[in-house]
């Protein structure tokens, strides 16, 4: 599990340890791979910066994006049940 | 006849005030409040029911309650904060780009080499190698 966003390491590294989060979070300033997987949200950021929209993708073995979770609202977050139902579920 | 003090005026604006507060503070920490604040909704239609209540007491009844001005304006400032948090949970968190933009399930996940927190570069096509699956978060950030 990663997580990408436009954030500095700095500021990442900053929030994994204040949440005790131990999954790498990368950074993606220019959001060019935010763009490659479509889910830039222009100038959404609070001061006007290009940032990326909720999303999630599950990618397999072979490079293939399986699964993917967009919200229409940002209130609404993907909940952990949800992923492992996708994990375990028959292929 | 002496006239009672309005509380149940006082307590629609309480509620509302609870309910205006509380999404952030309280029904954000559960996913059932968080993903639709329902919860915040239900205390905003029962402040409405009391204020209300309120009001035609101090107005059916001015004998016997006050509140004529008082009333009214608990009243505004409920509504007022009931359309400022429907504003911001129903239309500015849904200010989203288009979903049909994000690459579509079956297409290939483009490869990718970003750095983590400390600074060691994590490339996507190794992270996935020997693993059923590999989940990418992609977030707003600016936390």
């Amino acid at each position: 599990m990663v997580a990408i966003c436009v954030d500095s390491q700095e500021d990442s590294r900053k929030l994994a340890q204040s949440r005790g989060y131990t999954f790498p979070i990368l950074s993606d300033p220019d959001a060019a791979v935010i763009r490659a997987y479509g889910v830039l949200h222009p100038k959404g950021g609070e001061d006007g910066h290009d940032i990326a929209r909720p999303a999630e993708f599950l990618v397999d073995r072979a490079g293939t994006i399986r699964w993917e979770n967009l919200t229409e609202s940002v209130l609404a977050r993907l909940r952990p049940e949800t992923i492992l139902q996708v994990l375990n579920a028959p292929k | 006849m002496k006239r009672h003090w309005n509380w149940i005026t006082w307590a629609g604006f309480a509620i509302a005030l609870f309910a205006f507060f509380s999404y952030l503070t309280l029904f954000i920490r559960f996913p059932v409040t968080r993903d639709f604040p329902w919860a915040n909704l239900l205390l905003f239609a029962i402040a409405g029911v009391l204020l209300g209540i309120g009001l035609y007491r101090a107005y059916a009844r001015p004998s016997e309650y006050r509140g004529k001005i008082v009333g009214p304006v608990l009243a505004v400032l409920s509504l007022a904060m009931c359309a400022f948090f429907g504003f911001g949970a129903f239309y500015f968190a849904r200010l989203l780009p288009p979903a049909e933009r994000a690459l579509r399930v079956g297409r290939p996940a483009p490869d990718f080499t970003l750095p983590d927190s400390n600074g060691k570069m994590v490339q996507l096509s190794r992270l996935r190698e020997g693993k059923a699956g590999t989940l990418l978060i992609f977030y707003r950030g600016y936390w």
